[in-house]
């Protein structure tokens, strides 16, 4: 970027500007976790179950301890003396930190070992000889209540069976009124199942328990530190201003970072046990078969609708796979997350839909990988159920979702589950993809390809994403409300510093909220240095996911920093022995109503403020504000995405072709920054449509653990993302933001899958299960499609 | 993250060293090359081997050199080092069509011919291909050099004929003019293992297909290429017959089994598939028409 | 044993375990933690370096197999305060998020463009399909390998001083 190019404040407001966080990790001086060395730190391991579902009859580490570099072998027996061999769950549940009486997934973790070197704690797992006396595992989701399933949970007084809750959202009577009045009713069972978010960067952390001062820093690679540091306090009994969470530089979170993981707490007990600091940081096969994995829905939808394609209604019946312990990262009182959005972008007034959560011999989790609490999910099951109908009523799908879309004059809409979408504006993003794709050719296209035999397809979807959780009224974690807090302080010189509650992972917060600040202030961007990742150093909030920073901490700085200007009116006004009405503020100085020499910028107040200046009755000095920003509702970003590929019908293999994808979620701060997060989400996208999932064998073996097993797309799977945009601002976050993070991981997954499946229609294909994997799709082809959450088998 | 286990190292100088030393530590001994299929072995305490001899240092088998009527590849060379060599390009398009999806450039860049098909992985594409060639390799011990078909390496997962304190050298491939030849592979993304390869080397004499080779990795071929279908095609028209023949033989002869890549049931029409394909390829480039 | 290695023009010598993989020689042992690490298998390539000059996976070369040899990690990419023009078009263009898998992205992109000062996108891709991102997508990767060809060193000093 050469400066000619640059307009005179170039570095003031939202706009297209580089990253200030590149500077450090273009020359590798990031400071991830993995990258902190403190004098003396010893290096943990974790034993792992190799079974999904065992007795542990003994563990004998005798000859771990005996291993010359080991300092410290840690058990369940261990933890229980120190009351914490269980944790609470996010979700009202509880958590084996390391297992008592039996293990319940494979991977869960056993025994903990602290050494010199990590290649020793390695070593000494070997050491470690565990009796277990195996049972019978839970897999199959759809068995986990069978009569006579094994139960999972015995270690909760009284359970019987492995039923975790039962939830429904909307109106069950009108809603089979709608569907008995329908001319055309389309059934149709999905599974979105298990994948793992996979950030490649690991988990783990550095605890460091300060013998002489008590306090406890633990570095590590969290989401949401605040959040763990209370936790800390809560669970641990330590004092919380005892207690510093660090999450320094992260290398990828996508919600797999958001909760706390039995190794986290494991180095705060290795470090307390042997006074010195102890790391964790686990391999890869660790990250993929004992961290929250995301989905694994199994999803009933049926649609009623009229012969002319209007939707009069939509019936969900979801079986969820939670694993062996409920620790879903959700707002307490939504089991089932934000499911409930899943009536999608359209205007019909009857939706019902229950959830059945079930436990089963897996790793726990569910709510993770950009997926704003299972509207992931939802957004699947309406888009996928929307291109059954449209089949079954012989509609373009395109014109099916025009037809039905709500229309501007809806807004604010509230859904027929209750919720209240903020604003948009649907037909106009959708025909604007369609225009970016030349929706009519491509159709033209496909018509002369399948009369050459040729397999292509095109597959639409729109979503209504549900981010920036969220009112305190109603959401909670584990009973701290999901506000957000942020402090801005100008210094003397003019420049400022912003503290933030959330916390980045890649998302280049310490470039957008100096942006957010500089739109507000008029100080450049430049001038502004954000602080965030420490609990000593950032006012509280609850973190990073859900797409939440934007919206909830975005808007606690926008306040902020609007509070800093009337304060700065304030002062103006006595500098310029005026009024305070008589001023009038142009970005970054205040003038002189019909007099704009008459100024004194934002620079210039800022010293007055803190100098000799004598300042209004009631203004205190210093030019400094903060806020507590609880949003008086979600916002709903949304978009229309179509996707081309090409099936080869001889292997299978599914070629994505082209990608247009058109986003609004409101302005944008730093518009590059956010078409690097579309352009991410949409790779996801491609890779959970077509070849990422987490199965498991009959014994309860994991199938996805490692890199080679669990399939990530590369550049060659991903075609070059085409972005168009729309811009509708949310009317009631301060600056009309939406927040766009999982955006593209929420839509894009269905127009992948509806364009593979449009591209078999041929074959009468009307759904098949996600990965759509060579194999997959030609057994689909072959009538025979295959169940994608359990080992493949020759049935 | 994972780690191997301890053990010694040490390094050879001459092909002869590498083979005193391995004499030297028995059967706790193994060969490092690239080292990128036994060292994740390795880390997944899958293999322990307690000494590792590093032959990296033998650049003699790091060349590949014309013979009067064979390219002779030296067991060093590496992935990226066959791809990028104009001779095997020009007498032997299945080779390089093979690395080019031979796991990805950086592992390309390690990875060493004698590595891979002495690592005898079931899904290796080397086998395959050099099998398709009747290519021959040379093995080395104390005792002087042998000489052994390709097709006769490989004795099942991960075991060859070459012995504790034998050194693979070289893969000597047969140039014979107007041969065509094709490799193709299905992956589920750009560096995984193949669901299934196929290469096919062809000879025409005529319309006659007077030689042919057809190769298959992953599917549980013995010794990675199928000999009934190879058999059932030679001497016969180069038609589309011939090709269905083929193509339908090496299906029924493979043993594919299910497993995350599919069911055995699509790769037994994914054999067939791509024999129709590579045989189509090859034949094409024997006639000299280029495909 | 004793291994001697070049490492971003410098000669270095540590007494190391034979075991000890190329990727914790350089992070643990010469605390350059620009190189990553991500996965056990050779598949995610956030820990390539360049031995001798080509792309490889340093967690699958043993630090003793680069004994006599040259390494070059993200730490030497820049000539003193300037930046290769692969670092300015990785800003340039937005081709790194998290960063964690930059530092391989940076060398494989160097290499390519050493032997191909010109690559089509195609090439790019091809180049870098060994090495996973998660939050870029790719596209800007590739736009940044492009930028830095259109940028060689001579002419792309101005500009990009982050």
């Amino acid at each position: 970027m050469t400066t000619t190019e640059q307009p005179a404040h170039a570095d003031v407001g939202f706009g297209r500007r580089p990253r200030v966080e590149d500077a450090r990790f273009l020359r590798g001086k990031g400071q991830y976790v993995d990258d902190i060395t403190l004098p003396g730190m010893l290096h943990g391991a974790i034993l792992r179950s190799p079974h999904a579902h065992a007795r542990i009859v003994s563990i004998d580490t005798s000859e771990a301890e005996a291993h010359p570099k080991v300092k410290a072998v840690i058990t369940g027996a261990t933890l229980e003396s120190l009351k914490l061999a269980w944790i609470p769950s996010l979700s009202h549940d509880v958590i084996a930190v390391l297992a008592t009486d039996k293990v319940r997934y494979q991977g869960q973790e056993v025994a903990f070992v602290v050494a010199e070197d990590r290649y020793s704690a390695r070593d000494a797992l070997e050491l470690i000889d565990v009796d277990y006396d195996v049972l019978d595992p839970v897999i199959d989701a759809q068995r986990a209540l069978d009569p006579g399933a094994p139960v999972i949970r015995d270690d909760i007084e009284g359970k019987a069976d492995n039923h975790i809750f039962d939830w429904t959202a909307g109106d069950k009577d009108q809603t089979d009124a709608a569907f008995a009045s329908a001319e055309v009713v389309v059934k149709q069972d999905m599974l979105y199942p298990r994948v793992h978010p996979a950030p490649l960067e690991t988990c783990g952390s550095v605890a460091w328990m300060d013998p002489v001062s008590g306090k406890l820093t633990i570095w590590c690679t969290t989401q949401a530190p605040h959040a763990h540091r209370t936790l800390y306090a809560l669970v641990a009994g330590l004092p919380e201003q005892k207690i510093r969470v660090v999450s320094p530089d992260i290398g990828g979170g996508f919600g797999n970072k958001v909760g706390i993981y039995p190794g986290y707490v494991l180095s705060v007990v290795g470090s307390i046990v042997t006074g010195a600091p102890v790391k964790w940081v686990e391999d890869r096969s660790e990250n993929l078969v004992s961290t929250s994995f995301a989905r694994d829905y199994h999803m009933h939808g049926e649609i009623a609708a009229t012969r002319d394609g209007r939707i009069l209604g939509l019936r969900v019946d979801v079986l969820a796979d939670h694993g062996a312990f409920n620790n879903t990262a959700q707002p307490t009182k939504y089991p089932a997350g934000f499911f409930h959005i899943f009536t999608g972008s359209y205007d019909y007034p009857a939706a019902y839909c229950t959830v059945k959560g079930v436990y089963t011999n897996k790793a726990p989790g569910g709510v993770a990988y950009a997926c704003s609490f299972r509207v992931t999910e939802a957004c699947y099951l309406v888009e996928r159920i929307v291109d059954c109908l449209a089949d079954e009523l012989g509609m373009d799908p395109a014109e099916l979702r025009m037809k039905n879309l709500l229309r501007p004059e809806r807004f604010p809409y509230l859904s027929p589950t209750g919720w209240e979408y903020d604003s948009g504006e649907y037909p106009r993003a959708l025909a604007k993809a369609m225009e970016m794709a030349g929706y009519e050719q491509l159709r033209k296209e496909q018509a002369e390809k399948r009369a050459r035999g040729e397999l292509m397809g095109i597959g639409v979807s729109f979503f209504t994403e549900t981010v920036g959780a969220g009112p305190r009224k109603h959401m909670d974690i584990l009973g701290l409300g999901m506000a957000d807090g942020a402090e801005v302080r100008v210094h003397p010189t003019g420049k400022a510093v912003v503290r933030l509650s959330v916390q980045t992972q890649g998302q280049g917060h310490e470039t957008t909220f100096a942006q957010i600040v500089s739109e507000v202030t008029g100080i450049p961007s430049a001038d502004i240095e954000v602080v965030h990742g420490d609990t000593d150093n950032t006012p509280f909030g609850l973190g990073t996911y859900g797409s939440r920073s934007t919206p909830v901490s975005g808007a606690a700085v926008a306040v902020a920093s609007r509070r800093i200007v009337d304060k700065a009116r304030l002062i103006a006004s006595a500098m310029l022995e005026v009024s305070p009405e008589d001023l009038e503020w142009d970005r970054g100085k205040f003038f002189v109503k019909g007099d704009p020499s008459t100024a004194k910028t934002i620079q210039e107040i800022a010293f007055a403020s803190h100098g000799t200046q004598e300042l209004p009755e009631g203004v205190e000095g210093h030019l400094d504000a903060e806020c507590v920003y609880d949003p008086p509702n979600l916002t709903y970003p949304f978009g229309a995405y179509i996707c081309v590929v090409d099936v080869d019908k001889g292997t299978g293999q599914v070629k994505v072709r082209r990608f247009i994808a058109v986003d609004d979620c409101g302005p944008r701060i730093n518009p590059m920054i956010v078409e690097g997060q579309v352009h991410g989400g949409l790779a996801d996208g491609v890779g959970m449509a077509l070849m990422e999932v987490i199965a498991f064998d009959e014994e309860g073996n994991c199938l996805g653990g490692s890199f080679m097993d669990y399939q990530l797309p590369t550049a060659l799977e991903c075609p070059s993302w085409e972005l168009g945009e729309t811009v509708t601002p949310s009317p009631h976050h301060p600056l009309g933001l939406k927040g766009v993070g999982e955006s593209a991981t929420v839509g894009s997954p269905p127009a992948v899958v509806n364009a593979v499946i449009d591209a078999l229609k041929p074959y009468g294909v009307r759904h098949v299960d996600m990965p759509l994997t060579p194999a997959q799709v030609w057994r689909a082809m072959q009538g025979r499609p295959f169940r994608t959450d359990l080992a493949i088998t020759d049935e | 993250m994972q780690v191997p286990s301890p053990f010694e190292y040490e390094r050879a100088s001459s092909v002869d060293e590498a083979i005193a030393l391995l004499q030297r530590h028995g059967e706790g001994a193994r060969l490092i090359a690239g080292g990128h299929s036994l060292l994740p072995l390795m880390k997944l305490r899958l293999a322990s081997p307690e000494v590792l001899v590093d032959i990296n240092a033998l650049t003699d088998l790091q060349r590949i050199r014309v013979e009067a009527d064979a390219v002779r590849i030296g067991a060093m060379v590496r992935h990226a080092e066959l791809l990028a060599s104009a001779v095997v390009g020009e007498h032997f398009r299945l080779l390089h069509e093979a690395e080019q999806v031979i796991a990805d450039p950086a592992v390309r860049n390690r990875g060493t011919v004698g590595g891979s098909l002495c690592q005898a992985d079931p899904a290796e594409d080397l086998s395959a291909a050099f099998g398709a060639l009747r290519a021959e390799v040379v093995i080395r011990g104390a005792g002087g050099e042998r000489v052994v078909p390709v097709r006769e390496l490989v004795t099942g997962p991960y075991e060859t004929v070459v012995a504790p304190d034998e050194i693979l050298t070289e893969v000597r491939v047969p140039i014979r003019p107007g041969t065509g030849s094709s490799y193709r592979k299905v992956e589920r993304r750009a560096g995984d293992w193949p669901i299934a390869s196929a290469g096919a080397v062809v000879r025409l004499e005529g319309d006659t297909i007077a030689e042919v080779g057809i190769g298959l990795a992953a599917v549980g071929a013995a010794h990675s290429v199928v000999r009934g279908a190879e058999d059932a095609i030679r001497g016969r028209a180069a038609d589309e017959e011939s090709i269905e023949l083929a193509a339908v033989r090496a299906s029924e002869e493979c043993s594919p089994t299910t497993d995350q890549r599919g069911p055995a049931d699509y790769k037994r029409a994914l054999v067939a598939e791509l024999v129709r394909r590579v045989l189509r390829t090859a034949i094409a480039r024997s006639r000299g028409e280029e495909a | 044993m004793q291994v001697t290695m070049t490492v971003n023009g410098t000669q270095v010598s540590e007494d190391v375990e034979p075991r000890l993989l190329l990727v914790h020689f350089l992070r643990d042992t010469l605390g350059l933690t620009g190189t990553h690490w991500g996965c056990d298998t050779s598949n995610c390539g956030v820990c390539v370096v360049q031995l001798d000059g080509l792309p490889v996976k340093s967690c699958t070369v043993l630090a003793v197999m680069a004994d006599g040899h040259d390494v070059r990690t993200v730490e030497g990419l820049a000539d003193g305060p300037e930046l290769d023009p692969v670092q300015q078009g990785f800003m340039h263009e937005h081709g790194l998020q998290c960063g964690f898998c930059t530092p391989g992205m940076m060398l494989t992109a160097r290499h390519l463009l050493d032997t191909n000062p010109h690559p089509t996108t195609d090439e790019v891709r091809e180049a870098i399909s060994g090495q996973i991102c998660r939050c870029t997508g790719y596209e800007n990767i590739v736009r940044a390998v492009q930028w830095a060809a259109e940028h060689p060193k001579d002419v792309a000093t101005e500009g990009v001083s982050p």
